[in-house]
């Protein structure tokens, strides 16, 4: 019975350890090949997983002196925030409103919100990209800040749907006794214990705001608007010249913050896909 | 003393009659609408300018919709020699996807299940292929297989599956996204490889509603890990595992930056893949009414998949 | 201070009536309970009186004003949940003031009176504390303080004791009804438990499948129920009822005398052959357990008797029991509902 459990946990360690290697396996090379000097990396006879020539920061300095990188982060930091603010106002309330206001219907709808978020990009740029041309808005970070949402809001709403959903009618409902409005009982009880979930929607937001590639691509074209999901691969590969260790430093800088984070909150993503143990409760 | 005692008694807040901020109804539809209004004008509407555009004879150069040539250009690109091979590329690469997807986020999330020390260090390095974004883990990946630099081809040839008179050879490299085969498989890899973070979230939240007792009865009558597996946990997680693969196949059916970053459809159009061959066509090429009624075939497709998942997850959610 | 009317409430989900028809009124500074079993309609009746639901047909007043749409803030009631509902993320302080928060009291006031009902309480040093760190009475003292803390009309209590341990909850029973009697504010307490609703109601009104069922002292519903489900509802051990001529015949288990020799017999008593199934020493009186043939089915009975009757008793062996006429209930076998003086 013992070697039997014994081997239950080599198992599980074994089977543990093959998943995150898969996982990890081309980010770790990308890490490796970000400090690599061009004689080290550019041999194909030399063992790729190891430093053969002393790891460089050159690549690193000549990511953010040479090339548009830096630009492209500001690009996407500030894009971001506003995306993360513009996010908050719409999906907060809405989210809010279907948990507690709209009746079965709407507390339920999380699955149908979900699938908003999942329409495709693809399907709808080419009349996204003739309104921002009609707008005037082309070629700018502000066709970005204005579209980006399409993405967060669906994604944000039912984040925090399944949140309220979890936090108890009878805190909101005391203070409606004790002399609020609906609205207040949002303002002043609701909004307070959401912290957490809208904390993790800031996450989120900010995150798919940096992920998206197609909108990024087709509305910007002029270098210094770009962001980091678009202009990486576009910018920094120039017709036949890769900068490939400079190309995986700028990859590892946004990947390594952003695993952090989604992997702090692993928990509350699952339980955003929870559905309640009880039907119709 | 009693002006206090009297808005005591009418316990208000500023207000002696009830207004809109009592009334859940009304409250409810004023805190929905900015949310709605902006999904109706910037999703909605989009979708039907698609159609419209679909439609008509527009282009970059003379954007109108109101050269209205019906469905003139489903049929134009439907004749196209890239149109099959990108039809049949999307459906292969999706649905390869989603059944490794379904597969493999079943065995990790066995493992996430469980609770173990130092949890949330694992946790991090499993979520991180779908922390990144797509268009960096393409580029990351088309590093990783790179036509002659790759790591992976420099493992093979170490274990001497790759070279001059082995199974895989004889051409030193296996230039990935040179080829139509192995640049499908490889884009196939890339899919499942960031999409697998998602599918084990998803299992697991649907673990949580099996109930324990049908485990422990298990235990108590003997069985063993695997028959638990495929006999109890499977049909059980059956409903979850359709939603997983249905979200898996929206995503890699809709996506283009992996196509685009790593073999931009070639060589010639073999590789090709719808959304891509839509921008290439709407944006690229200019013909935005082509472009739009490529992208539009891909609906139905998610149409149908939609309403799936929305069935499955109803019906997981109603026991 | 006030009066609470009901008239004709009545309350529909999806073709569903949860509540089906109420009219009631409750005086001014009385403790009425609202008492039945899950199901029966009572916490909906509650949330129309407190404004957390509207009822489809009916209105509600409160001292003669007619508030059955408006909302709770502007009814002046005050309720403590099954849950206490504490803000987390207020201290007990802070929770305290909120409701004279609303009506927006200058802070000095509101110091005081926060001071005045946690002294009542007995929560003075808890002030500062987060619900969180609170045991569940002391989460129910915080509770209470708040909902008298600005002198409402009327205090709802929805089943407060139950999420408290049994011997926490007799203490807590007689400390609600004293507060009650200091304070004199006209109160609806909603229970399942006969018990509570019994040892602390003024009156009690029985609600079952959305109407009430009888309204009265406890008292009078013990001993003059009006049908067979607040019969066997109140009362512990429930009334004996069994199917007899026709009518269900129904007495209580301590009226049961048992004949034998040396017993006094009351004339016209009503005799029931019986088969003893079990003897019970409980102290003071002994509960016997036993089946009475009616034909095809087999009613199960309980008694309590002293150790005279006790004595005369057998298990497993038949017996007679008598019960006296004034201590016998009749009802109708199929309505349940009570007849007077059984006929014949």
């Amino acid at each position: 019975m013992l070697i039997k459990r014994i081997l239950r946990r080599i198992g599980f360690w074994i089977a543990m350890v093959l998943f995150a290697l898969f996982a990890i396996f081309p980010a770790a090379y990308m890490l490796i090949s970000a400090f690599k000097q061009d004689g080290d990396l550019y041999n194909v006879a030399n063992n790729p997983f190891l430093f053969n020539l002393p790891p460089t920061f050159k690549n690193i300095e000549f990511l953010f002196t040479e090339t548009q990188y830096a630009t492209f982060l500001w690009n996407s930091f500030f894009i971001g925030l506003l995306v993360v603010i513009i996010t908050l106002l719409l999906a907060v309330p809405a989210a809010y409103s279907l948990s507690r206001l709209v009746g079965r219907r709407g507390a339920q709808s999380g699955i149908a919100i979900f699938l908003v978020y999942l329409i495709p990009p693809t399907l709808l740029f080419i009349p996204l990209f003739q309104l921002i041309t009609t707008i005037n808005a082309a070629n700018t970070i502000w066709s970005l800040v204005l579209v980006y949402p399409t993405i967060t809001v669906p994604f944000c709403t039912w984040l925090l749907l399944g949140f309220f959903k979890s936090m108890p009618r009878e805190l909101e409902e005391a203070a409606l006794i004790d002399g609020y409005s609906r609205w207040q009982a949002f303002l002043r009880v609701a909004l307070p214990l959401a912290g957490p979930g809208i904390a993790t929607c800031v996450v989120f937001a900010f995150a798919l705001t940096l992920s998206d590639y197609i909108y990024a691509a087709t509305f910007v074209s002029s270098t210094a608007s770009r962001t980091i999901s678009a202009g990486v691969p576009i910018v920094l590969i120039s017709g036949d010249i890769y900068f490939w260790q400079a190309l995986m430093a700028a990859t590892a800088i946004v990947t390594i913050p952003l695993a952090i984070a989604y992997g702090l909150l692993f928990g509350k993503l699952v339980k955003g896909f929870q559905t309640e143990p009880a039907s119709g409760t | 003393m009693a002006a206090t005692e009297s808005a005591m008694r009418r316990g208000s807040a500023g207000q002696r009659r009830a207004g809109v901020g009592d009334r859940g109804g009304p409250l409810g539809g004023l805190m929905l609408a900015p949310a709605v209004i902006y999904i109706v004008a910037l999703v909605g509407v989009p979708f039907v300018m698609a159609i419209a555009l679909s439609l008509s004879s527009a282009t970059i150069g003379n954007p109108s919709i109101h050269g209205f040539i019906g469905l003139q250009n489903y049929f134009t690109v439907v004749h196209e020699a890239a149109f099959p091979i990108a039809l049949r590329n999307s459906v292969i690469v999706t649905i390869a996807t989603l059944v490794l997807v379904v597969i493999l986020a079943t065995a990790e999330s066995e493992l996430l299940a469980r609770d173990f020390r130092g949890k949330w260090f694992w946790q991090i390095l499993i979520i991180l292929p779908w922390a990144m974004p797509v268009s960096l883990a393409a580029v990351n990946w088309l590093w990783l297989l790179d036509s002659e630099f790759s790591p992976v081809d420099w493992i093979l040839r170490q274990i001497g599956v790759l070279g001059p008179g082995s199974l895989l050879g004889p051409a030193g490299h296996l230039y990935y996204y040179g080829r139509e085969g192995v640049g499908l498989a490889a884009m196939t890899a890339i899919n499942v490889w960031r999409l697998l973070p998602l599918g084990t979230i998803i299992v697991l939240a649907g673990r949580t509603a099996i109930p324990h007792d049908i485990y422990e009865q298990a235990q108590v009558d003997g069985a063993g890990f695997f028959r638990v597996l495929f006999r109890i946990t499977v049909p059980a997680l059956a409903p979850i595992l359709v939603v997983v693969a249905v979200f898996a196949a929206l995503v890699v059916f809709g996506d283009m930056a992996i196509v685009a970053i790593t073999t931009h459809g070639g060589p010639g159009y073999s590789t090709q893949l719808l959304p891509y061959w839509a921008y290439l066509k709407g944006i690229e090429g200019g013909a935005l009414g082509e472009g739009a009624a490529v992208a539009l075939y891909m609906f139905p497709i998610l149409l149908a998949a939609a309403i799936l998942a929305l069935r499955m997850a109803y019906r997981s959610e109603n026991g | 201070m006030a009066t609470l009317e009901l008239r004709g409430i009545e309350k529909h989900y999806a073709g569903v009536h949860a509540v089906d028809g109420i009219d009631l009124k409750v005086r001014d500074g009385e403790f009425l309970a609202i008492l039945g079993p899950s199901g029966c309609g009572k916490s909906t009746t509650m949330r129309m009186i407190a404004g957390l639901e509207m009822p489809t047909i009916g209105d509600i007043l409160i001292g003669d004003e007619v508030v059955t749409r408006l909302p709770p803030r502007l009814r002046n009631v005050s309720m403590v949940f099954q849950s206490y509902a504490l803000y987390p993320h207020m201290s007990v302080a802070e929770n305290i003031a909120f409701p004279l928060k609303a009506a927006h009291m200058p802070r000095a006031e509101r110091e005081q009176k926060v001071a005045w009902a946690a002294k009542l309480m007995g929560v003075e040093p808890l002030l500062k504390r987060r619900p969180a760190r609170l045991s569940g009475g002391e989460k129910q003292k915080v509770a209470l303080a708040r909902a008298l803390v600005r002198a409402p009309t009327l205090f709802i209590f929805d089943e407060p004791l139950s999420s408290l341990d049994a011997q926490v909850r007799a203490m807590a029973r007689g400390e609600l009804r004293q507060l009650h009697d200091r304070t004199g504010i006209t109160t609806v307490y909603v229970t399942h438990d006969q018990i509570e609703a019994m040892g602390m109601g003024d009156r009690i009104a029985v609600m079952k499948s959305g109407q009430v069922r009888q309204l009265g002292t406890p008292q009078e519903l013990y001993s003059n129920p009006a049908d067979t489900f607040v019969a066997s509802f109140l009362g512990t051990p429930p009334m004996n009822l069994l199917k007899r001529d026709g009518r269900i015949v129904g007495f209580r288990p301590e009226c049961v005398r048992v004949a034998h020799a040396g017993a006094a017999m009351a004339d016209g008593a009503f005799r029931l052959e019986v088969k003893v199934i079990e003897v019970e020493f409980l102290g003071a009186d002994w509960q016997v357990y036993a089946h009475a043939e009616g034909g095809s089915e087999i009613h199960k009975l309980l008694a309590r008797v002293n150790s005279g009757d006790a004595a005369a008793l057998k298990v497993g062996e038949s017996a007679q029991f008598t019960v006296a006429p004034a201590d016998l209930r009749y009802f109708d076998a199929t309505t349940g509902k009570r007849i007077e003086h059984g006929g014949n």
